[in-house]
């Protein structure tokens, strides 16, 4: 544990996190999706965890509480129930957890692909949307003004 | 450098811009002090793939959770509501989503109409011209004939309705309610040197195209031209007065940290409602004990958030999803009092698009839509591109109880104190809200959602910063006059959302910038007796 740089997990966290990221997220032979835990993903999600390290590192630990033992160590029914536990009686941390693997692995090429995204920025090139149908305004302009005169 | 000049404006967003280009044609030395700097197109995050990603971290609309070096510190846990802003050239016009719309006449008379809060000193004929005039300086997007509104010209075509507009409008229409496409701070075409909306779909994290109207994009290009100059690192926290009481110009930190003095004639605030009443109640002296302007003690009391719900539905279709500006229509069918609903005054729904990937997933796994575990991926595939909903933006009435002041122990890196936040909302708010949320869900149960979820209120959404040095005609019951001139300190003149009497149930920014013109008129008016 490094107090002086909270961003950076030490072993027992990283595995612990990669075992919440693999639950939370697993693989998807359907969709050919990865699972948050894949080794790209993951090491991207541990070199953004940014603000919410601290958060993280947290919910960790608590994670280890809840359960009684590492998290990592666990058998998947008795990590599922920690993990349950851990959503029910602490929001806040286990949405760190949700907010450090969701926005690494909703990035990934494979699963933009996957997701039906081209796996690029929106700029410079941006989106089509259509410009719909003015005629829905008809009825609107039909019932006239709405606007309250005041003194 | 800091030779003294006319006027000082402090804060360079959305008022500061407006009444410092105002001024500009008068040939006075016009100077303006901004906290933060500048920000470049290419650093916004829709650059690059971690696009949401950043809307959480150097560009999350939280200053706490920012935490920038422009950024000071607020203390609000004694707030449900927590204050969104930007520190830097064009304040929180750089992060907001753009929805554009005006007060209504009847919100200048709440008192008199609806027998709450207080009238203003001011009307909608008195703001009229300058709300157009706001309107062709940002470019606004709109549709003519909003039966909503007194009649106003169109700048630029709408935004784009969508898959979106269509099927809540749709369901409006089956309601009888009123909608309307958004006024939206949008160039829906090329625009005075701004490029058209590509529909990058990510406005509230900064607009990469330039097409979004951000005052460093509107106004300051213009008053630059004019020779106005604007200093950037230039954090304010004190305005200095002379023994006659009036203010001789201000005391700011630089970059570096050395504290500097800038002499001026006229002094104009524009620090939005939670800044402005910081730096008063730190300029705080033997002649101004409880502050400057402040003989009043109305100085950081009646803050007003406006509370929002929101409201969103999951549908069976695809919708625009993550594609184009958030926000595509709104509706006032629900803005005036009716008693029968059981609170007074009322809001605006704000209708808004669907998310990205990202924040898809966290929101739709914080309300428990999607799972962990083996349910995840079908369970995401619902509800992405499939949801639409919207927000209500509800008139928050001014209480006295709601207080900025300055914080005992938390400061700023210059060792300023953080302003704190005590607030809380109130009945009225609550049924609103409940009232906001309930025809919410019957609108899109009318749509053919097949899901709703709402939140009220939402916490991360104190954007409107509004009453905290409310005008008036009354030295007793307000801190400026109509025109934003200090009742107590005859050159001091604040422009932004401070000297709101009420909130209305619309985005202030529209109006903040027509106040800042009108202040800016008045001041050339009066030019030879500004001071009597």
């Amino acid at each position: 544990m490094t107090e002086t740089n909270p961003s950076e997990l030490d072993d027992a966290e990283r595995r612990a996190l990669r075992a919440v990221a693999a639950l939370m997220i697993p693989a998807c032979a359907e969709h050919g999706m990865p699972g948050a835990d894949d080794d790209a993903i993951f090491s991207d999600i541990t070199a953004s965890l940014g603000r919410d390290a601290v958060a993280v590192r947290r919910a960790l630990r608590q994670l280890d509480e809840l359960a009684g033992a590492h998290f990592a160590d666990l058998p998947g029914s008795a990590r599922e129930e920690a993990a349950r536990r851990l959503r029910e009686a602490h929001p806040p941390l286990a949405a760190a957890l949700v907010a450090a693997v969701v926005r690494c692995y909703y990035r990934d090429d494979r699963v933009m692909r996957a997701i039906g995204m081209e796996p690029r920025p929106p700029y410079p090139r941006g989106f089509e949307v259509g410009d719909g149908d003015d005629s829905l305004l008809d009825p609107v302009r039909a019932r006239g003004p709405i606007w309250r005169k005041a003194p | 450098m800091n030779d003294p000049v006319d006027v000082l404006v402090v804060g360079a967003g959305a008022s500061g811009a407006a009444v410092a280009w105002s001024l500009a044609g008068t040939r006075m030395r016009i100077l303006c002090l901004e906290q933060g700097d500048w920000v470049k197109p290419g650093d916004y995050p829709s650059n690059g793939r971690d696009w949401e990603e950043r809307q959480f971290a150097d560009f999350a609309i939280s200053p706490n959770r920012r935490a920038g070096a422009a950024d000071y510190p607020i203390q609000e846990e004694g707030s449900p509501i927590k204050v969104a802003n930007f520190n830097g050239v064009g304040g929180g016009t750089l992060l907001y989503a753009g929805h554009f719309p005006r007060l209504h006449p009847s919100d200048f008379r709440v008192r008199t109409l609806d027998g709450v809060a207080d009238d203003w000193p001011i009307d909608y004929a008195t703001l009229e011209p300058w709300y157009a005039l706001n309107d062709r300086m940002m470019g606004i997007a709109a549709l003519a004939g909003d039966p909503a509104y007194p009649p106003k010209p169109a700048v630029l075509p709408p935004l784009p309705l969508g898959r979106t507009g269509e099927v809540l409008g749709s369901a409006m229409n089956r309601l009888g309610w009123h909608w309307w496409p958004a006024d939206a701070a949008m160039a829906t075409r090329e625009y005075e040197g701004r490029a058209r909306c590509i529909n990058l779909g990510h406005c509230i994290a900064g607009c990469a195209q330039g097409a979004k109207a951000s005052v460093d994009l509107t106004y300051w290009p213009e008053a630059l031209r004019q020779r106005v100059q604007l200093r950037t690192h230039a954090r304010v926290h004190r305005i200095e007065t002379n023994a006659d009481g009036m203010a001789t110009g201000v005391t700011y930190f630089d970059a570096d940290g050395r504290e500097h003095f800038q002499g001026a004639e006229v002094v104009i605030v524009a620090c939005n409602g939670i800044g402005t009443p910081r730096l008063l109640l730190h300029s705080a002296s033997g002649r101004f004990p409880k502050g400057l302007a402040n003989s009043s003690g109305l100085v950081g009391r009646n803050l007003m958030f406006h509370p929002y719900s929101l409201v969103r539905g999951y549908f069976d279709e695809p919708l625009d999803g993550y594609r184009g500006p958030h926000i595509v229509a709104w509706s006032q069918q629900f803005y005036e009092t009716d008693a029968r609903r059981g609170y007074v005054r009322g809001f605006t729904y704000q209708f808004s698009r669907g998310q990205g990937p990202v924040q898809t997933a966290m929101s739709a796994m914080g309300w428990g839509r999607v799972p962990w575990g083996a349910g995840h991926h079908e369970a995401f595939r619902r509800v992405f591109d499939r949801a639409a909903g919207m927000f209500a933006i509800c008139e928050d009435l001014p209480e006295a109880h709601n207080t900025v002041t300055l914080d005992a122990e938390l400061k700023d890196a210059n060792g300023i104190p953080a302003p704190r936040i005590n607030y809380t909302l109130s009945d009225n708010s609550r049924r609103m809200l409940d009232y906001s949320v309930a025809r919410a869900t019957e609108i899109l149960r009318e749509a053919g959602a097949t899901d709703v979820v709402s939140e009220a209120p939402l916490p991360y959404a104190g954007w409107h910063l509004l009453g905290t040095a409310r005008m008036g005609n009354d030295p007793g019951t307000s801190v400026v006059n109509a025109w934003g001139r200090s009742h107590d300190v005859r050159n001091l003149f604040i422009v932004d959302g401070s000297v709101f009497i009420t909130s209305g149930g619309v985005n202030p920014t529209a109006t903040i910038q027509a106040i800042a013109l009108h202040v800016a008129d008045t001041i050339k008016q009066r030019l030879a007796n500004l001071f009597d």
